[in-house]
Parts: structure tokens; C-alpha cells; sequence
């Protein structure tokens, strides 16, 4: 009996022993999945394996901060580096749920786009949400937000991103609304049933996407005759030999940031994957993989122009372009997602 | 004489105590046996299912956020009539515990609870904070000035009276939610307005959509039952298999199964198209017909398992009594066999009914937003908006309705004689 007590003992210690050893050896970064995570893998995780001996675990999410919540308030962090979209790293900074950045590890901000820089972030990328089409099923696609709303003259389905975010700014330049009113126009009450209205429209003929890799999969299939997308996994898929095209027109751009989960065991470690991953060399490599814009100036200086005439930042792609509003999608989120899910249920 | 009597029912008495006494001991041995051998599957249940659920009851009523974090502000608010605008305390308090909060980061969670009570509120609690705290603390009557100057809602009376009603330690505010109500400004209970209110038609939804299902799986299961029960073994054994496979595939691989077959260019629009029995392809996928479908096809193999138990185990002999008395067989069917075969439909049904209205993943993968159910949106609450309070509430609605559904069954059993499989 006490043999087996022994043995046991041993083996249940042993066991915890070692998931020690190895959570202490890894770090678990946590990114949007797909094609953006494929080329995350190569330009960043791997390598930072290979130099820095640290382990790197993979996992993906679609955005929200409902987990990391869990995680930080049951005291049971997993997770270390989070790849986190802007109004999400703000309220998470707020509510508490994100480590201050180490700027010591992270070096000089002057170096960095000024947009990249915040409290508890640091610039991952620069994507955008654009309207993207089959050249394959439409040879004269659409060439803005009006023709996306235009089922006449294209009929079938459109797939767009499920949620308030973006949706209602899509919709209000849909209706004419000029890119630097949409946000002014939205915080008052007129302009959100306005933009409500003009989704009124569509609606039959909207597919909801949840995935960034759904829109590419659906274009592909037929499923959509267009569809919004991040405008990486557009480029991306041509790779593959899809024949897709990116309508610049009126895109949405906003940043992703590397966020450290509070209460990380790995903090140092997390802080010293971010440096290497937000470091120039580094940086610069990560648009040939998949076209997201970066936010180290020297990196983005150093993009060979093929690849950057595909990127959110290039200047031609910049024209009607519209900047996310974090502070706007920060109060005003709960409120519009609530009045967006009653509206989208019905 | 009496004397020996005495002592021979004494000896007899003490006798029958220590047989008394050790049959308790030998009771209570077994009885700790019994305890010892159930205590694992106790404490598994109470651990793994009771103090959830109880936390969960609890979450929908719980109220913390204000009540925790501005701990002035609600002493002092728990006295006040809300009839008229507070004094300049009642300013100093607040300007306290916006300033101590926005340093302890609980400042979100508190504006988004207030958010809830009147809509705005998130976005000038925490730009006042953001203006207070370029201030040290003064009197006031001063106090009163910033927070008025940083937004004129200060000045509501509205404004106050929501911080009141969201600093109370328990809410009934989440429960009505759910059910489509909410507290009006004097705290009478009213309708949310017309374009938030789609709980109760979801709820609707959600049971209409799993009667269908089950009733579909009867409709299906029972004459294949009926052939398993009643085939040849080899022939039995096959069918058996059949049933079997699919239910022991996961879920999510059956679900994305039916997203391969049922899409635009899928197996299903090319065959019918390649057959020219159609010119366009259909749409098979995020809508209505294509959840049924799916749920159908993953809740039937709970219902032919119930019913198959039960047809098992009714013996031919009553049939074939019923036609040698002269009952046509079709009568004979339906006068002798089917009311022998109920337990195992008020249990198939059953089982069907009260896991389909869970259902998740297939309705999210196969429906469109208008054919979600509620627990997509306790998944939504959640998973993304981290509103645990809705998502307890409307965990709550559903448990109700469970166990509605469970008494109403009981009722119909014990009128019925019938029991569970």
C-alpha cells in the first residue's frame, strides 16, 4: 500500500514537475490564425525559437478579450503574447488585463510609426479591411461602397465581417457620406439608424463571415459573388493562384499590436519576443509573406516596391481611405454591438 | 421463582441489545460502505455540475462593479430618495472614487455597467476621470464644478439616479433582460424598446426549432426502430452499425460535413446540377432548412437508441394474440403495439428535445444570424462582450425551461404509468 502511495505520489509530483519545466521553457503567442499566422510563423516564431532557445506554443483566437478576462481574473494565465486588434488593446489596457510595455527591452520610440506606440502595445500591423471579389465570376468588379451595395447590377451574396464594427462606417460611405464625416456622423443617434438603414438594404444578400480565412474560401467557392476581407489573406490567395482583386477604395485600416497578458510567467521572455519581432530587420521581412503594413520606420523603408504597392500604407491605396476610430469603437462598442445583434437576429 | 424468571428475561434483554447493537454495527458499516462507494460520483457531480450552476444562478443576479468599486458613492447614494439633484457631497464622493478607481483600473468595469443603465455613460465616466485626474482633490463644492464642466450629464438628474439603481449589491436587471423588460428611471419594471427586444422571440425560436427536430426524429427513427427490433440479427446487426457510425463521429466533423455537401458548388448542388434536374444551384446552406437538416441527422441516433431499448423488449406473443382474435394487423399495431412502444417515445423525445434546445456549434455553422439560438447568444455574452450577468440570465431562462419541460413530462409519466427507457 504505501509502495503504491510512494509510486504515486512521485508520478503526480513528477508530472506537475514537469509541466513546470516546460511552461517555464515556452512562450505561448496568440495571433488571428490562417494565412497571417503561417507568415508569423515563419518570419517570427521560428527563428526566435532557433536564437532564442525559448520554445514558442501557438494558439489562435478571433479577437475579444472575454478569455483573457477569465485568465487574468481566475489567475490561471496561459497565454503571454497576445496579438490584439486597436479597441480591444485599449479597454483591455483600461480594464487591467495587459502589462505595462517594457520600453528598455523595446528600445528608442522615436523609431516606431507614432500610431503603433501605446501603453500597453506595441504596433504589430497595418491591415485593412477591403472589398475583394473574384476576377474569375466578375470581370467588371465593383469599384467602391456604392457598387458593393448595388445588388441590380451585381447580384448575389456579400459577405461581410459579423458585427458593428466596420459595417456601419462601410454602410454610411455607401450612402454617400464622405470618409472624414463617418465618425462624427455616427455619434449621433440620426446617423446610426442612417447607417442601419442602409444595412436594411443589403441584408438579404449578406453573408456573415466570423473567420478572416472564410472570405478568401468563399470568393473561391462561389458562395459570395464579393465579399469585405483583410486585405492580406486577398493578396495571399493570388499567391496560391486565385485571381482575386482588392478594391482600395474606401478601405478600412487600423492597427494590430502585441499586447503581454497580466500575470504572464514568461513577462521578461514575452518582452523579449516582442523586441526581436518588432525589431527592423525582423519587421521587414514580415509584408513579403503576407501585405500588412509595419510599424518600425526603417522596416517599412526597406519594403521592395512590388510588395509595398499591395500594402494599406502604400500612398495610391491610401486615397478615400478611412482610420479606425479606437476611441469611438471604445465607447460606443457595447451599445452599437447590442443594437447591431438585435438588428442582425431579426 | 420470580427471581429466576426476572433474571432469564434480563439475560434475554441484554442479549437482544448486543444483537441490537451489532446489527447497527454491521448496518452502519455497510451504510459507510455505501457512502465511500458513492462519494466519488457525489462529489464529482457537486463539484462538476451543482456549484456551477449555483454560481451561474448567482452571477445573474450579481452586481458588484459599482458596488465594490466606488464604495463612497454607494454608502452615500443608499440614503438618497432620487427625487431631486444630490447635494455637493455627493460630488466629492463620486470624484473620490473616479480618481481611485481609474487608478486601480476598475474604472472600465464600472462605466460599463452604468452603461447599461443609461446608454453614454461609458464614454463620460471615463473621459471625466481622464479630466479629474489631471486635478488634485479639492473641495466640494469645486468638485462639484469639474464634473459638471467635464460633461452636462453630471447635472441629470437621470445620471444619478442609474448610478443608484446599478450600485446595489444584487440586480434583477439581467433576469428581465432576458425576458425582454428592463427598469424604467423610477424603477418599475417596463418593456425595452422595440429594436432591442428578440430574447423572448428567440427563446420562441429556439423551441420551435427543437419541437420540429424531434418530432422529424420521430417521425424517422420510429420505423427504423421497428425494423431493428424486429429484423433478422444479421440483418440488425447492419442497420445497428449504421445508426452507430455516425453517432460515434464527432460532432464537429458531421457538422462541417454537411457545410461540404450543402454549399453552393457542394457534392449535393453539382450532383443536381450535373443531373440538369436543376440550372442554378440552390441554396442549401445558412438558412433554416439546412439546421434542421443537420440537427436532425446528429440528434437521431438518441432517439432510435431509446426506442430500440423499448421495442426490444415487447414481445411478439401480444401481436400475434391481438390478430388471432381478429384485429386486423394495422389495428393490431396501433391498438396493441404502438401504446407498449410510449415510454420510448416520451424518452427519445425527450432526450432529443432538451439537447437540441442547447445546441450550439451546428446552428452557428449552418444558420444564419436568424437561425441562431439562445445559446449562441449565452456563447456571444459570454466569449466576446464579456457580459457574464446576460449570459447567466439567459443560462437561467433556458434552465427554467428545462425543467418546466422535465415537470410537465413527470405529470404526463406518472398519469401515464410511463417511465424512462
Amino acid at each position: 500500500m504505501k509502495a503504491i502511495r510512494t509510486a504515486l505520489f512521485s508520478a503526480i509530483t513528477g508530472g506537475l514537475l514537469a509541466a513546470q519545466v516546460a511552461s517555464a521553457q515556452s512562450l505561448t503567442v496568440v495571433a488571428f490564425g490562417g494565412a497571417s499566422q503561417e507568415a508569423q510563423r515563419t518570419v517570427f516564431f521560428k527563428p526566435f525559437s532557433t536564437t532564442s532557445g525559448n520554445q514558442i506554443v501557438e494558439d489562435s483566437y478571433n479577437g475579444g478579450l472575454a478569455k483573457v478576462k477569465a485568465m487574468v481574473d481566475s489567475n490561471s494565465v496561459t497565454w503571454d503574447v497576445l496579438q490584439v486588434e486597436d479597441p480591444d488593446l485599449l479597454r483591455g489596457c483600461e480594464s487591467g488585463l495587459f502589462e505595462k510595455m517594457d520600453w528598455d527591452k523595446l528600445g528608442d520610440k522615436g523609431q516606431y510609426l507614432e500610431s503603433a506606440i501605446s501603453e500597453c502595445g506595441m504596433g504589430h500591423i497595418i491591415w485593412s479591411n477591403v472589398i475583394a471579389y473574384n476576377r474569375d465570376t466578375l470581370k467588371t468588379g465593383p469599384k467602391n461602397w456604392q457598387d458593393f451595395w448595388d445588388v441590380n447590377k451585381y447580384p448575389g451574396k456579400r459577405g461581410l465581417r459579423k458585427g458593428a464594427k466596420g459595417n456601419l462606417e462601410f454602410a454610411l460611405l455607401a450612402d454617400g457620406v464622405k470618409p472624414d464625416e463617418v465618425y462624427s456622423l455616427l455619434e449621433t443617434e440620426e446617423g446610426v439608424n442612417r447607417a442601419f438603414a442602409k444595412l436594411d438594404e443589403l441584408k438579404p444578400y449578406i453573408q456573415w463571415w466570423e473567420a478572416g480565412a472564410q472570405p478568401p474560401e468563399w470568393l473561391a467557392s462561389g458562395d459570395v459573388v464579393m465579399t469585405t476581407a483583410y486585405n492580406g489573406r486577398i493578396t495571399n490567395a493570388n499567391k496560391e493562384g486565385k485571381n482575386f482583386q482588392v478594391v482600395w477604395d474606401g478601405q478600412l485600416y487600423s492597427v494590430d499590436s502585441w499586447a503581454v497578458i497580466k500575470g504572464s510567467k514568461n513577462k521578461d521572455k514575452a518582452f523579449d519576443f516582442i523586441a526581436y519581432a518588432s525589431s527592423a530587420k525582423v519587421a521587414s521581412q514580415y509584408p513579403a509573406h503576407i501585405p500588412y503594413g509595419v510599424a518600425h520606420k526603417e522596416a517599412t523603408q526597406a519594403i521592395p516596391e512590388k510588395i509595398a504597392k499591395d500594402l494599406p500604407t502604400y500612398p495610391d491605396n491610401l486615397k478615400n481611405a478611412l482610420r479606425e476610430d479606437t476611441a469611438f469603437w471604445v465607447d460606443y462598442q457595447d451599445e452599437l454591438n447590442e443594437r447591431f445583434n438585435a438588428w442582425v437576429a431579426r | 421463582m420470580t427471581s429466576l424468571s426476572t433474571n432469564v428475561e434480563l439475560q434475554g434483554l441484554a442479549e437482544e441489545k448486543s444483537l441490537k447493537s451489532k446489527l447497527r454495527r454491521s448496518q452502519r458499516k455497510q451504510k459507510f460502505k455505501a457512502i465511500c462507494l458513492v462519494a466519488p460520483l457525489f462529489l464529482f457531480v457537486l463539484g462538476v455540475f451543482v456549484t456551477p450552476i449555483c454560481i451561474m444562478l448567482f452571477k445573474s443576479v450579481d452586481n458588484p462593479e459599482v458596488h465594490k468599486n466606488w464604495p463612497e458613492t454607494t454608502a452615500i447614494l443608499s440614503d438618497w430618495q432620487g427625487t431631486e439633484l444630490p447635494p455637493a457631497s455627493f460630488y466629492l464622493a463620486l470624484s473620490r472614487d473616479l480618481r481611485n478607481s481609474s487608478e486601480n483600473k476598475t474604472l472600465s468595469a464600472a462605466a460599463k455597467r452604468i452603461n447599461f443603465e443609461r446608454s453614454g455613460m461609458r464614454s463620460v465616466i471615463t473621459r471625466t476621470a481622464r479630466n479629474l485626474n489631471k486635478t488634485p482633490l479639492e473641495s466640494a463644492e469645486k468638485e462639484a464644478d469639474k464634473l459638471l464642466e467635464s460633461h452636462k450629464r453630471w447635472g441629470e438628474l437621470a445620471t444619478w439616479q442609474a448610478i443608484k439603481r446599478s450600485s446595489s449589491p444584487y440586480t434583477s436587471l439581467y433576469l428581465l433582460n432576458a425576458i425582454d423588460l428592463t427598469l424604467d428611471n423610477d424603477g418599475s419594471i417596463a418593456k425595452v424598446s422595440e429594436d432591442q427586444a428578440i430574447y423572448l422571440n428567440i427563446f420562441g425560436r429556439t423551441l420551435w426549432i427543437s419541437l420540429v427536430v424531434t418530432l422529424s426524429c420521430l417521425v424517422i427513427g420510429y420505423p427504423l426502430a421497428y425494423l431493428l427490433a424486429t429484423a433478422k440479427a444479421s440483418l440488425a446487426n447492419m442497420l445497428m452499425i449504421g445508426v452507430l457510425l455516425p453517432f460515434w463521429t464527432s460532432l464537429l466533423v458531421r457538422t462541417s460535413a454537411w457545410v461540404v455537401l450543402l454549399q453552393k458548388n457542394g457534392l449535393i448542388n453539382d450532383m443536381l446540377i450535373s443531373m440538369k434536374l436543376i440550372d442554378e444551384p440552390l441554396v442549401l446552406l445558412f438558412n433554416r432548412p439546412g439546421v434542421y437538416l443537420a440537427l436532425i441527422h446528429l440528434l437521431l441516433p438518441f432517439m432510435i437508441l431509446s426506442l430500440y431499448s423499448v421495442m426490444k423488449s415487447i414481445s411478439p406473443a401480444y401481436m400475434r394474440a391481438a390478430i388471432s382474435l381478429g384485429a386486423r394487423p394495422s389495428l393490431a399495431f396501433v391498438k396493441v403495439y404502438m401504446p407498449q412502444t410510449l415510454p420510448g417515445v416520451a424518452a427519445g423525445g425527450l432526450l432529443c428535445f432538451i439537447l437540441s434546445i442547447g445546441y450550439y456549434i451546428t446552428p452557428a455553422l449552418i444558420g444564419s444570424p436568424q437561425d441562431q439560438m439562445i445559446s449562441y447568444f449565452i456563447a456571444y455574452y459570454t466569449n466576446q462582450v464579456i457580459n457574464w450577468g446576460m449570459a447567466a440570465a439567459l443560462g437561467v431562462v433556458l434552465l427554467v425551461c428545462c425543467a418546466l419541460l422535465f415537470a410537465i413530462y413527470n405529470r404526463l409519466a406518472n398519469k401515464h404509468d410511463l417511465k424512462m427507457g
